[in-house]
């Protein structure tokens, strides 16, 4: 799983059975201090996030696992929406 | 297996039910000597590690199914150990 932001929405009207009734959002990787780490991407979101919002996502096969059913052509989802990261130690 | 350094507690209120009472950590992957390389990744605790502590993290979906079982869901990342020492180059 990585960090990411949400920095746009994806509309596609023709795709795959099984797809209808995802949002899907432009997001792009982040390292914890906010610095962008990776190409912009398009995941589907089961978090109702929204731009801007700090966001955790998961790749590969996990990603379709996300959704109902779970045999969806998908290889990325936004399954949580960060509130923070604390790096204190104990 | 990565090699990797905890760097932060991951805070998420509204996230996919399956993450619902787990830890997750940001870790850094290291090398063996301790300098970053590659990206960071949130994984899902399974061992008790703390921020700074070096740690196993284990990025392949059957293997994590293996330890959260077989509806462990979209977790992808599970630190499943906490390194004492690494000797060697």
């Amino acid at each position: 799983m990585y960090l990411g932001r949400v920095i746009g929405t994806c509309v596609a009207t023709v795709k795959y059975p099984g797809l209808e009734g995802y949002r899907l959002l432009v997001v792009e990787p982040l390292h914890e201090d906010g610095t962008v780490s990776g190409e912009p991407h398009i995941a589907v979101d089961v978090t109702q996030a929204g731009p801007g919002e700090h966001v955790f996502l998961v790749g590969s096969r996990e990603a379709a696992l996300a959704c109902e059913p779970t045999f969806v052509p998908v290889d990325a989802a936004i399954v949580g929406i960060v509130d923070a990261v604390s790096t204190e130690a104990r | 297996m990565r090699l990797a350094r905890v760097r932060g507690n991951v805070v998420s209120t509204i996230k996919h039910p399956t993450y619902e009472g787990r830890t997750l950590l940001l870790c850094q992957p290291v090398t063996p000597t301790g300098e970053p390389r590659g990206e960071q990744v949130v994984a899902v605790d399974h061992v008790q590690a703390g921020v700074g502590d070096l740690v196993l993290v284990l990025t392949e979906g059957n293997g994590v199914r293996q330890i959260l079982g077989a509806n462990a869901g979209p977790i992808r990342s599970v630190i499943v150990g906490v390194v004492d020492e690494v000797t060697g180059s």
